[in-house]
């Protein structure tokens, strides 16, 4: 465990600062739910209590992948994103014929699309390196990750469909495995992928990597809690009454800019500092854009569905995918973004 | 190996590789004696439903499963005698002075419980077949055993008849309100009584 992850006093900032915050509303849902006569919805505050247990468990998860380092909380977001496919998949209508596709999607693609994200950090220094080492480190200097699945991934899944022999609605099947594999594999990738990026001024060491993927992280949460409870304020203008009649103009508008408040308030925990402090905010705007695109896409896909939440992991929970919807969605700008500001800056 | 921590562990092991989430629906699990009743779609199915019971009710419950494919290696030999405990049915010689309905009871005494798949094989479609008169003959010589129906949802898609990698899907297992032969009622009305109680359980 001999990282640098807690040597930074910003590091300690951040996380004990979100753990006290995250046991401040522990004790202020306890002590709501022991008043009953207050007039709360009972609902909603049940509803709280478990967004607040979802944090604990997110937050604890987290820094503890954090102290092993890169491989640990690489193959973390590996196993999120086994599970997130799983409910995907488990309420996408699938035809025998899809098995084996499935099958390989499932225990190829997933896996090796994780290791893939590993070798962009595969540097090693040997003078004399075997042809082994020196294939897998060409498969991470080009970045293998960024068009496995969107190339080989898509390709594979048509033609194994296809040689399966089953044509009925062929087009409509495939695409429904491809969505499901981009959204949480692929998409949620770039989320550890934060972790590879280099830089000796702005991200010198593991400790700042780890640090701004749990800003990242930290970010997306509060602007999906931040938009909810801007949302409750009674004039209501939904923005697509179909799909979410929650989410609402207010909440999209009042938690952007809350969101863009408190991420520039954070900024010093972030790579953007000196004259690039004000990147923390844009990159909280876009963040919080993206948390919307991605809980109302998945919405639409429940919705058609019929269901309320993906999976039961624990009874009465909803599922992983509830959890991680905005984050595979807001992973890939955030990461984009910030190669791009690294690559100019 | 301690067969008591084998059996915990593949216990734990087919509730997450399954990812099953358990419903008791007007019905509570308990240690009496109970046959188990579910619709057939995987070689997994006894495994599933085996693990989804509480540990002390596990404890007491037996599948009931074929012989010709439990018996097939020594891994699965082992499973089936030492873990689970199964009972096995020779389906290529079923015998009038031999009969399965027989065997069952003489296993199970007065403390255990039965797993059975009353249709006597796993569906192709994933949609369920008529039940064998098995079920209704052990009901007719123990009327004092609970009949629970059981639900299993998405094993077919799981690990489908003739495939040999599952996938890693969700599935969801239901359990239902125990239900009883009625004095004087027949062979084919209960026995498609017992399949809507099965049936319904996927919509509820």
């Amino acid at each position: 465990m001999g990282n640098d992850f807690w040597d930074d006093p910003r590091t300690i900032g951040l996380i004990g600062g979100v753990l006290l915050l995250v046991g401040a509303a522990t004790v202020l849902v306890r002590l709501l739910k022991n008043r009953d006569e207050s007039g709360l919805n009972t609902a909603m505050i049940e509803m709280f209590r478990r967004r607040i247990r979802a944090w604990w468990v997110l937050c604890t998860v987290l820094a503890a992948a954090f102290l092993f380092g890169q491989t640990v909380t690489v193959v973390l977001f590996g196993l999120i994103s086994f599970w997130a496919l799983r409910e995907f998949i488990t309420l996408t209508p699938t035809r025998p014929g899809d098995h084996r596709a499935l099958f390989w999607v499932f225990f190829l693609l997933t896996p090796l699309q994780f290791v893939s994200v590993g070798l962009l950090n595969y540097k090693p220094d040997a003078p004399d390196l075997s042809t082994w080492q020196a294939m897998l480190r060409t498969l991470g200097s080009f970045e293998f990750f960024s068009i496995m699945i969107p190339v080989y991934g898509f390709l594979f899944v048509l033609a194994r469909v296809a040689i399966a022999g089953d044509y009925k609605r062929f087009l409509e099947r495939a695409a429904k495995i491809q969505a499901g594999l981009l959204i949480c594999v692929y998409c949620l990738s770039h989320a550890p992928a934060i972790l590879t990026l280099n830089s000796p001024e702005y991200l010198p060491n593991w400790g700042s990597k780890a640090r701004f993927l749990f800003f990242f992280v930290l970010m997306v949460q509060l602007s999906d809690a931040l938009q909810y409870a801007w949302a409750r304020i009674p004039s209501k203008h939904p923005i697509v009454p179909t799909i979410n009649p929650n989410k609402t103009w207010e909440g999209l508008l009042g938690g952007s800019l809350s969101t863009v408040l408190l991420g520039s308030a954070l900024w010093w925990a972030t790579p953007f500092h000196g004259r690039y402090w004000w990147m923390a905010g844009v990159m909280s705007l876009v963040i919080s854009l993206m948390s919307f695109a991605g809980s109302i896409t998945l919405s639409a896909i429940k919705r058609d569905r019929g269901v309320k939440d993906y999976g039961t992991l624990v009874e009465g929970h909803g599922g992983v995918l509830d959890r991680i919807d905005s984050i595979c969605f807001a992973a890939p700008v955030f990461y984009h973004l910030t190669l791009w500001w690294l690559g100019a800056g | 190996m301690d067969t008591n921590f084998t059996r915990h562990f593949l216990a734990l092991l087919a509730r997450f590789l399954s990812g099953a989430s358990v419903r008791w629906i007007d019905s509570q699990p308990d240690t009496c004696q109970r046959i188990y009743f579910a619709n057939h779609t995987s070689h997994m199915d006894a495994v599933v439903i085996w693990s989804s019971l509480p540990r002390q009710v596990r404890a007491l419950t037996r599948p009931v499963a074929a012989k010709d494919y439990w018996m097939g290696g020594p891994i699965r030999r082992h499973l089936a005698n030492r873990v689970f405990n199964t009972i096995l049915i020779d389906r290529t010689e079923i015998k009038v002075h031999q009969s399965p309905v027989d065997l069952m009871i003489r296993e199970i005494g007065d403390i255990h419980s039965l797993i059975v798949f009353p249709e006597g094989s796993r569906s192709v479609t994933g949609e369920m077949g008529e039940f064998k008169s098995g079920l209704y003959y052990l009901c007719k010589k123990r009327p004092d055993l609970e009949m629970i129906p059981v639900h299993i949802d998405n094993m077919n898609r799981i690990l489908p008849r003739g495939e040999v990698l599952p996938v890693p899907l969700l599935t969801c297992v239901s359990f239902g309100p125990p239900i009883w032969l009625e004095t004087g009622e027949g062979k084919n009305h209960f026995l498609r009584r017992a399949r809507n109680a099965v049936r319904q359980l996927k919509e509820l």
